[in-house]
């Protein structure tokens, strides 16, 4: 099976170059799989995690900040606003950011502007913790 | 001696002027290699934006209607443009090129300018100027990231889609190698792209280039995903905007510290030389004095011990 050759890039530096197996991808319209020969596709991409699978080799757990996808037959481009790879990621400052934006949701009303960027922070900061302990999991198995 | 001791105290200040305007050279140096790598890794992201960008842009439906961020204005009243300079100075003709170099522009335009400042120097320089500015920013850190930078854009964005501007240009210095950095006056919105000029005509002779032949799948659509994609492009040419400028700024620094340091050298060199006739002068005098003064004395023996013979 011929592997996709992958790039997550952000407007500050390529964060993964290399070629895997599949894409797992967080959409705006759900999560999406890309595996080789997938028919050409541009779609806008969400927070939340993004895993690269390669055989016989650990996976890669990116967490993105929304971003755009381009997918041709063996190749996908990712675009990220912000990408980070698990190991990067300081669990204690996404913990901290994570509690800083529910107490900030909680005081504030819906309709205000603090609430909606609080709001993003949460989710931001929600997915780096998972990708975060997903690496911690999957280094503690043998 | 009174001279000699002046000199000396101008060597000492010499040195000092020359120590710190090479550790200021050498802090330039190393800051701008920073700044250049810094450009450099957004170079694959705005490669690949552009081309998304362009290929987004030709898929746009006859009826459809152009994006605002991509359509010019047939009536242009009012003007913004975005000045990147530094906070500090200290950096040769860096600051008074780019600011000089918007002004003659700012003049020969027929509309009126808002001006949106990025560096201290701009602000000053254009309010002395008297003319209207509309956002200031300063003090960005030294080593940017996208989130610092990303308010500026927001500003002209916002502007611009309000109807506040309808054409929105930006003056930063182009890092073109250590010596060379050339101000650059360019429009930022609305976006051109390419596909609107040249491409288009030469289409049939050059073989297209993958991204023109594939059909794509969109998901959500064309428009939703341009969108996005527009304010994040207008957002990374800021950011590499203020990089390039950035760069600019540590050589022309750089520069500026190794010519003062080399004049510092110079001075000292100078004033050694000085220092050393005025202390030779002195020894001079001083021996010419202890001379005068025993030959003195020996004629004064010399004549008391003639009386005597006599």
């Amino acid at each position: 099976m011929s592997p996709l050759r992958c790039e997550v890039v952000t407007a500050e530096r390529i964060v993964f170059q290399g070629e895997v197996d599949m894409v797992l991808a967080p959409g705006v319209q759900g999560q999406l799989g890309i595996l080789p020969h997938h028919a050409p596709l541009i779609t806008a991409l969400t927070y939340g995690e993004l895993i690269l699978r390669r055989a016989g080799q650990e996976d890669e757990y990116i967490a993105i900040g929304g971003g755009f996808m381009e997918v041709g037959p063996h190749q996908v481009t990712i675009l990220a606003d912000s990408a980070e790879r698990a190991e990067e990621i300081d669990i204690e400052r996404a913990e901290a950011a994570r509690r800083r934006a529910a107490e900030i949701m909680a005081q504030k009303r819906r309709e205000d502007a603090d609430f909606a960027r609080a709001e993003a922070a949460l989710r931001r900061s929600t997915t780096r913790i998972k990708v975060a302990k997903r690496k911690r999991k999957a280094g503690g198995k043998p | 001696m009174s001279s000699t001791r002046e000199i000396r105290r101008r060597i000492r200040s010499v040195k000092n002027i020359a120590q710190v305007t090479r550790a200021m050279q050498m802090v330039a140096a190393s800051k701008m290699r920073r700044a250049q790598e810094q450009v450099l890794a957004t170079r694959p992201y705005a490669e690949k934006a552009w081309e998304l960008l362009n290929h987004l842009a030709s898929q746009r439906a006859a009826d459809e209607a152009m994006h605002p961020l991509l359509e010019m204005r047939t009536e242009i009243r009012t003007v913004a443009m975005v000045l990147i300079t530094s906070d500090r100075g200290l950096c040769g003709s860096y600051n008074h090129n780019i600011i000089h170099h918007a002004w003659r522009f700012i003049r020969e335009l027929p509309y009126p300018v808002h001006l949106i400042t990025v560096g201290k120097r701009g602000r000053e320089a254009m309010w002395r100027l008297r003319q209207t500015i509309v956002a200031e920013f300063s003090n960005l850190p030294p080593q940017p990231r996208l989130l610092d930078v990303t308010p500026i854009a927001q500003v002209v964005i916002e502007g611009f889609i309000a109807g506040q501007y309808d054409v929105v240009y930006l003056a930063h210095t182009d890092f073109i190698n250590t010596l060379i950095q050339r101000p650059a006056i360019w429009q930022l919105l609305p976006i051109r792209p390419l596909f609107l000029g040249a491409t288009q005509v030469s289409e049939q002779h050059q073989p297209r280039t993958e991204m023109a032949v594939t059909e794509y799948l969109y998901e959500p659509d064309p428009r939703t995903i341009l969108d996005t994609v527009l304010p994040r492009f207008t957002e990374l040419q800021v950011y590499q905007a203020i990089l390039e400028a950035l760069a600019s700024e540590h050589s022309a620094r750089m520069v500026a510290m190794r010519n003062a340091t080399e004049n510092a050298n110079e001075l000292l060199a100078d004033l050694t030389l000085t220092y050393n006739r005025a202390r030779q002068e002195a020894i001079t005098k001083e021996m010419l004095d202890i001379v005068g003064g025993s030959e003195a004395l020996a004629r004064l023996r010399g004549e008391r011990s003639a009386h005597r013979a006599m």
